[in-house]
């Protein structure tokens, strides 16, 4: 059984070696630096999950670069982060698999896992050791429900997105005169469609909107055009999807066929809204729309300077690059303060944390029971070949464009 | 053979394994044994029906997830001890085999046949644990974590270890015994001609209905193993096609309807993975395709899994030795 | 409920999806049907001639249905080659082992088109994508309308392949019973690869059809292949008609079962459907003897 545990090590040279940290490409120098802090990214790259996987990958490993360019960890005496990868392969065990072998490296923290029920499984697994876990994405409030030390949501979950799209939905419709009254949800059957949409069925009609019809869906669907036709048999002013890519992007290009045209559609969660490949592939079907979702602090430089460096390499901008840029940075202060990689310390750090060089707008972290109390989405919308925020005012780029114009 | 001989084997190896724990104090490594483990006991289950009886299932999700949902769910909504809601949710997989087994049996179904039905079962079962608030719909059930041995969860892995390995070994030596059995005679002769057994007086859907109920129950036990594991459940996990598949898998590449085939067979798939995470660098996916390449050319040269290696290297041996003693007869 | 214009609606968008259903099962029908075999790798397959459909139109600016003409072709060869010296070899002629060769197949497909591309969801936009005819209550697109005319087609053509030609009827005496046909002078491995080409060629021509209105993923194809094997089983295994009419018929049940249950659950119905066929009338519609 040695050889098992020497594959293990094997593995690590391998993904460190191939994962190419452009600082840390020239092994020769690596030896003459300052120590070592490795931490664990924890990432699905193949499976159903694995664009999600990809994308967060490319922030979490720009994060590492940009913290090592900058001098490493000071308070370690300019200690480098190392990334550990560990692909979860879009499963809970595939997480867990990883999470122990993240252990036995030596890791002193690990940050992603993106679907809720990874981020469940792992950070479930990290708590045995109590090793620090940062979720990335997760949205499910179960993972920070269960009372573990050691597992940190940095983004917001379910119930305040939920919250947030609703007040802003109000406010957006008030604003325009309330042209909306009525509302039909389509969601994904999963998680975090059907999570959402029961949140969604018991909130908006308190707030005024009738919900004509919620309409579930699998992941994948085949054919949209029963969901549209569903849609255009209620005639709603409002549409509501919480879906992943492919769906919403085969439902707006249904509708758009259908000449199926609400007043509004008002996305949350939305895996193709906020998703620049969309709108660059289907402006048509994509104007307009507007989403209640995770996205980065526009008046932050480094997080637009992060945008184009990510857009130069020809990868697209999804909200999984700065969420886990943050979550890196956000562990990089942690240790910054604590002054050592001890899990202890470092998990006493991350809850005192007061973190405000992330480039989310949350304003500095505080965490209760794990969860970023300043956690929040910002609603953006589709407008020409750009997406805009339009809520929170306080930092909006663009004005909402509500009702749509027929 | 004798009784001895025919046990033998399969005892040493459980207590080789059981040492495991002992020698190597590594997570990965235990990590990775119990979740191999877990895949060969559904892979055990499998094998008794589609091993030794012949039916070919390709639906044993609905025995995994049964055992897995009832096991979660008892504790985490009725607070049922887990060790009870262990017992139950086998129970209730066996139930769920015998029904499956009972309406596609008597309808005569076979072959191809029979693998459709079974996955069409699984499919259905998938949409609806997905669907209903029951069993937590999509946002899917947690067992809360509470490392107690009441509880059946343990803070070591090495504890873990030797569950599952008493479950593979119990199932193991079960399995050993139906082969040495009436029971076993009968499920082969269903295998080989279902006619002719039951001309000779076989009661073929009888035998069937044993052998998939008891199959149902070892799958489920598997599934309950797994969720008392990860403390997680969704129904893509309880009842997705993956578990189908590797119940499967694992017998056929290990050696079909040999009582130690699918164990082989779930160490030999999982050890095959970790092995092409090696290749698996910078591009995500390699690995994997390493991992279905070697599983064409395992097919390609070991036909016969890899118990039907063994055996032909064993008949080499056997072969040489007796040319070896002519030889020695011949220049004396 | 729904107002009769709407449901007349779903039942024509049923008949349009089914029929894009009816060219994935034909190829998988015809593998059965002569090979013995449920072919795990059709899913795969699929994906991959979407790929090749996405390539040839992004990279040679090909529209996918001028690539029909190049990808069927190349699929053809593809199935062929692989049957003949991958499958069949790999396989000793044991049915579990075709299983296990092709589900490894699919992995190593899968993977490599992930790989290759990448996890990104991939779409072509070609001109006519929102064309559509107004039919008073309701629009039909254009892709759509036309790829229903062309499923039609190759299953007419497909028909006639094997009853009108010498490979066709060699194909069907295959299938009927192997060892006569080896003695009568037959290639049997040829035509198993000439089968499984036409599997192929019958997957790469839905990708082309497909391609305009849906979105390719390395894992876009297994969408297609659980309702492709109730689509058989329904149809009868092996039988080309059966084929096509159960994939019209699961296409409309699919799309009413939606409207009336919710997209989710709605799939239960096909899956309830095929239950209920296989343990009354496992032969199927149209299927000879089991």
């Amino acid at each position: 059984m040695t050889s098992a545990i020497d594959i293990s090590r094997r593995t690590l040279l391998t993904t460190t070696a191939a994962a190419g940290v452009a600082s840390l490409a020239m092994p020769g120098i690596l030896r003459a630096q300052a120590p070592i802090i490795k931490i664990g990214i924890l990432q699905p790259v193949t499976g159903a999950l694995a664009y999600d996987g990809q994308q967060g990958q490319i922030g979490a490993e720009a994060a590492i670069k940009a913290i090592n360019d900058a001098g490493g960890i000071k308070a370690m005496g300019g200690a480098k982060l190392q990334m550990v990868f560990g692909d979860a392969r879009s499963t809970p065990e595939g997480g867990t698999a990883e999470v122990e072998r993240m252990q036995a490296e030596g890791v002193a923290a690990i940050v992603g896992g993106f679907a809720s029920p990874i981020c469940l499984a792992a950070s479930q697994a990290a708590a045995r050791y109590d090793l620090p876990y940062i979720v990335d994405v997760g949205v499910s409030d179960a993972i920070v429900s269960r009372g573990l030390k050691n597992t940190f949501r940095f983004g917001p979950g379910f119930g305040t997105v939920t919250k947030t799209a609703l007040d802003n939905l109000t406010k957006l419709n008030d604003a325009a005169g309330k042209p909306a009254k009525t509302v039909v949800l389509v969601h994904e059957d999963g998680l975090f469609g059907s999570g959402l949409a029961k949140l969604m069925q018991a909130e908006l009609p308190k707030r005024g909107f009738e919900v004509l019809d919620t309409i579930a869906h699998p992941t994948p669907s085949r054919d949209m055009s029963n969901v549209a036709l569903q849609i255009r048999a209620k005639n709603p002013d409002l549409v509501i999807p919480s879906s992943y890519y492919g769906e919403f992007a085969l439902l707006a290009r249904t509708m758009q066929q259908q000449r199926i045209r609400p007043k509004g559609i008002y996305a949350v969660l939305n895996g193709a809204a906020s998703n620049f490949r969309f709108v660059k592939e289907f402006q048509d079907a994509a104007q307009f729309v507007m989403d209640c979702n995770h996205w980065h602090d526009p008046r932050k430089p480094v997080a637009e300077a992060l945008r184009k460096q990510v857009e130069a390499s020809g990868k697209f901008w999804t909200y999984n690059i700065p969420l886990n840029w943050s979550c890196v940075a956000l562990l990089a202060d942690a240790l910054e303060r604590a002054g050592s990689a001890d899990k202890a310390k470092l998990t006493e750090a991350l809850a005192a944390s007061t973190f405000a060089g992330h480039i989310m707008p949350y304003g500095p972290t505080r965490f209760t029971n794990g969860q970023n109390e300043g956690g929040a989405p910002v609603n953006t919308q589709v407008q020409g070949a750009d997406i805009k925020v339009i809520f929170p005012a306080d930092f909006a780029d663009a004005k909402a464009v509500f009702p749509v114009p027929a | 053979m004798n009784a001895t001989r025919a046990y033998l084997p399969a005892v040493a190896l459980l207590l080789l394994a059981g040492l495991i724990p002992v020698l190597v104090a590594a997570n990965t490594v235990l990590n990775f044994i119990v979740f191999t483990l877990i895949i060969a006991l559904a892979a055990q289950g499998w094998n008794l029906l589609g091993g030794f009886g012949g039916q070919f299932s390709f639906g044993h999700a609905a025995f995994f997830g049964t055992g897995a949902y009832a096991t979660a769910i008892l504790q985490a909504r009725y607070g049922v001890n887990a060790w009870a809601g262990f017992a139950i949710g086998i129970a209730l997989s066996a139930a769920v085999g015998w029904m499956i087994g009972y309406l596609s049996f008597r309808s005569g179904l076979r072959g191809s046949y029979f693998a459709l039905v079974t996955l069409a079962f699984a499919e259905v079962f998938r949409i609806l644990a997905n669907a209903s608030a029951f069993t937590g719909g999509a946002a899917g059930t947690l067992v809360r974590l509470d490392m107690r041995p009441e509880n059946f969860q343990f803070a070591s892995r090495a504890v873990f270890v030797w569950i599952a390995l008493a479950l593979v070994g119990f199932v193991l030596i079960m399995t050993i015994a139906i082969g040495r059995a009436r029971f076993g005679a009968w499920l082969a002769a269903v295998r080989e001609n279902e006619d002719a057994a039951r001309a000779l007086g076989v009661d073929v859907l009888g035998v069937k209905l044993k052998a998939i109920t008891l199959s149902a129950g070892v799958t489920g036990a598997a599934g309950a193993l797994y969720v008392q594991y990860y403390l997680y459940l969704d129904a893509n996990i309880a009842y997705g096609a993956w578990i189908s598949v590797e119940a499967l898998i694992a017998p056929i590449i290990g050696g079909i309807g040999t009582p130690l085939g699918p164990v082989i067979g779930a160490v030999t798939l999982h050890g095959l993975g970790e092995l092409t995470k090696l290749f698996a660098g910078r591009i995500p996916g390699i690995d994997l395709v390493i991992y279905g390449a070697l599983l064409v050319a395992a097919i390609a040269f070991a036909p016969d899994g890899i118990m039907g290696l063994l055996r032909k290297a064993q008949r080499r041996k056997d072969a040489d030795k007796a040319t070896d003693q002519n030889v020695t007869e011949g220049t004396l | 409920m729904f107002a009769p214009d709407i449901i007349l609606a779903a039942v024509l968008n049923g008949l349009m999806t089914g029929s894009v259903y009816a060219l994935i099962a034909l190829g998988l029908t015809l593998v059965y049907g002569v090979l013995h075999i449920i072919n795990f790798a059709h899913g795969a397959t699929l994906t991959a001639a979407m790929f090749a459909v996405y390539v040839a139109h992004t990279v040679f600016r090909l529209d996918p249905y001028l690539a029909l003409v190049i990808v069927t072709p190349l699929f053809f060869g593809l199935g062929y080659g692989l049957q003949r010296f991958v499958i069949g070899p790999a396989s000793h002629g044991e049915d579990r082992n075709i299983l296990l060769v092709t589900l490894g197949l699919s992995i190593l497909i899968e993977n490599a088109m992930l790989a290759m591309f990448r996890s990104d969801t991939r779409s072509i936009d070609v001109p006519y994508a929102f064309s559509s005819i107004d039919l008073g209550f309701t629009f039909l697109a254009l892709p759509r309308v036309l790829a229903f005319g062309v499923a039609l087609l190759v299953a007419l053509l497909l028909g006639l392949l094997l009853t009108r030609t010498d490979t066709g009827k060699a194909i069907r005496a295959v299938a009927k019973e192997k060892t006569g046909a080896a003695l009568a002078g037959i290639d049997v491995a040829h035509i198993y690869a000439v089968t499984f080409g036409l599997g192929a060629a019958c997957v790469a021509i839905a990708a082309c059809l497909l391609m305009p209105t849906f979105y390719v993923t390395p894992r876009a194809g297994n969408a297609f292949v659980l309702v492709a094997f109730t689509i058989v089983v329904l149809g009868g295994m092996g039988s080309i008609p059966g084929a096509l009419i159960g994939a019209l018929f699961i296409g409309v049940v699919e799309s009413l079962c939606g409207l009336f249950f919710g997209e989710s659950l709605g799939q239960i119905g096909i899956f309830l459907i095929f239950i209920l066929v296989l343990l009354v009338k496992p032969t199927g519609l149209f299927g000879a003897r089991a």
